[in-house]
């Protein structure tokens, strides 16, 4: 079974369809959405797909060794990085088109108005781990 | 049950294995062994004497261990350990082990793994899914902390202090996977108190069991998170609340204040009060002036704001906000609490927004966007406002 990273952008994605921002949605709106996100992870839990997910701070800060025993510099968060990332859900599933499939179900969470967000979400095979068995050996 | 009976009996065991001059790493393993063993030993029945069954296999793997080592290397004219006789003084060491878990010389981290195994008899395996992280990471953490406590001796006084800040850091954890680490650190505290003559002990005790009585009115079935002021009031659970408030009102007597015994006061106070809008601010008030006085931490003039704005209107309540750190967690959600009380509704919306993209958690940053979705409503549409009142939890 591969593994999949969706992943979530606060920027860096383009436009998503109902591109709303979340502080203008009504209470109403706000609770639809965190409801449809949670019922899609417990859903993938009782299928045997879901691993893991979690969301990310926007703060964040870039950080570099300096090498000869000095301290890392940090530095930003920097306003015109192009991508920035929300959060990830990593799925186990049977093959990619399963792992577009979810994708696409989570995109539509509602927002705005009720209707869809249509966001972009990023789809990222993991690489696997080289098989226990390979016809050139066995 | 035979679990939290053998968990309760942890420390006082490895204590007795430390007495006798095992070192305390090979003392916490051996011990954790004859858990394991209790654990299918005892299904048949529980011996008389549960702790003297837990010592003399304890003891036992402890010399199997010792000589599968002594063979290894290869000295067999070294003087065969012979057990001892049971402990001639009826010392119980628990309170040593308690000092050890938790000694200054640990890291936080690593302080809250070892009280939870070796006080606690917890498995690694079980703290490593309360925490969530793989088992492995922190059976290395659990063993790291054990080398760094190998020299500590029963004979020098431990800090009680540093006891109560790891016990209260469990508490805080909640609960994920299949231990309830608050349950938990309820548990260690109450044995703590019966070991201890201590005010501040008390304090931390009753403190918990104030919060935890809270615990089934504070979230949603969802999962959100249920302001102070809404939760309902009948879901707390009153014998906790009694419980706590007896104990708090023994230490407080004795005029020993410290900072658990101030928390839990400020608790009670709420405890107290059967509606939010009869809750007794002028006294919680007072009771942050003592904290503030106490602690000189900046959380602490957070929270006070918050409640000289009950006690004394919104516009007091900002005036001392002004006054608090910038940089403290949750002070923008609190100023908008405050600007929305004073009437402010434009700056407390964007406030609200602003503290949810801020939030340390997801249900946090959940509750926050409904409360700027709900002031931004009630400026789009001022008959749709509900209202509702936003106090964060203390």
């Amino acid at each position: 079974m591969p593994k999949f990273l969706l992943l979530k952008h606060y920027r860096g994605a383009p436009a998503a369809v109902n591109d709303v921002p979340m502080a203008e949605w009504t209470p109403e709106e706000v609770d639809a959405h965190i409801r449809y996100m949670r019922d899609f992870a417990a859903r993938l839990e009782e299928t045997g797909e879901y691993v893991s997910g979690d969301a990310l701070s926007p703060d964040g800060t870039f950080v570099r060794s300096q090498g000869g025993g000095r301290p890392p510099i940090t530095d930003g968060p920097f306003a015109e990085t192009k991508d920035l990332i929300a959060g990830w859900m990593i799925i186990d599933v049977d093959s990619h088109d399963r792992a577009v499939e979810l994708a696409g179900e989570l995109s539509a969470a509602p927002g705005a108005n009720g209707e869809p967000i249509h966001e972009w979400l990023e789809l990222r095979p993991f690489l696997q781990q080289p098989p226990a068995s390979t016809c050139h050996t066995d | 049950m035979d679990e939290l009976l053998l968990r309760d009996l942890t420390p006082a065991v490895i204590g007795v294995l430390v007495r006798r001059g095992v070192d305390f790493a090979t003392a916490e393993d051996a011990v954790q062994e004859a858990l394991v063993q209790a654990a299918t030993t005892w299904a048949d029945g529980r011996p008389d004497d549960p702790k003297g069954w837990l010592v003399t296999v304890a003891w036992r793997r402890f010399l199997d261990a010792h000589r599968a080592e002594s063979a290894r290397r290869d000295r067999e004219e070294r003087v065969e350990l012979e057990p001892p006789p049971g402990p001639t003084v009826d010392v119980d060491d628990t309170l040593e082990v308690f000092f050890l878990g938790a000694h200054p010389s640990l890291s936080p981290a690593s302080a809250v793994a070892l009280t939870l195994r070796a006080v606690g008899g917890l498995t690694t395996r079980q703290i490593a899914d309360a925490y969530l992280v793989p088992e492995a990471t922190m059976a290395q953490r659990i063993s790291r902390a054990r080398r760094t406590v190998a020299d500590a001796r029963f004979d020098r006084p431990g800090d009680l202090g540093t006891v109560l800040r790891v016990l209260y850091l469990v508490f805080n954890e909640g609960y994920s996977g299949d231990v309830d680490l608050a349950a938990e650190a309820i548990r260690l505290a109450r044995q703590l108190a019966g070991l201890t003559d201590d005010e501040e002990t008390a304090g931390l005790l009753a403190l918990m069991l104030l919060h935890h009585a809270r615990r089934p009115a504070r979230t949603r079935p969802d999962g959100s998170l249920v302001p102070l002021a809404e939760q309902d009031r009948g879901r707390w659970d009153t014998d906790l609340i009694a419980e706590g408030v007896a104990i708090l009102q023994g230490a407080l007597a004795r005029d020993r204040h410290g900072e658990f015994q101030v928390q839990a006061a400020i608790a009670a106070l709420h405890a107290d009060a059967p509606r939010a809008d009869e809750t007794d601010w002028v006294q919680i008030v007072a009771w942050y002036d003592e904290l503030l006085a106490l602690t000189g931490s900046p959380v602490v003039a957070l929270n006070r704001a918050v409640a000289v704005g009950e006690a004394d209107g919104a516009r007091a309540g900002l005036a001392a906000l002004a006054g608090v750190d910038p940089s403290v967690p949750r002070r923008t959600a609190a100023s908008a609490h405050l600007h929305e009380r004073a009437g402010d509704l434009p700056t407390a919306a964007g406030l609200y927004a602003d503290a949810a993209a801020a939030a340390s958690n997801l249900a946090e940053r959940h509750h926050l966007t409904r409360q700027a979705a709900r002031v931004r409503q009630g400026l789009l549409r001022p008959d749709a406002a509900h209202g509702r009142r936003a106090d964060g939890d203390g």
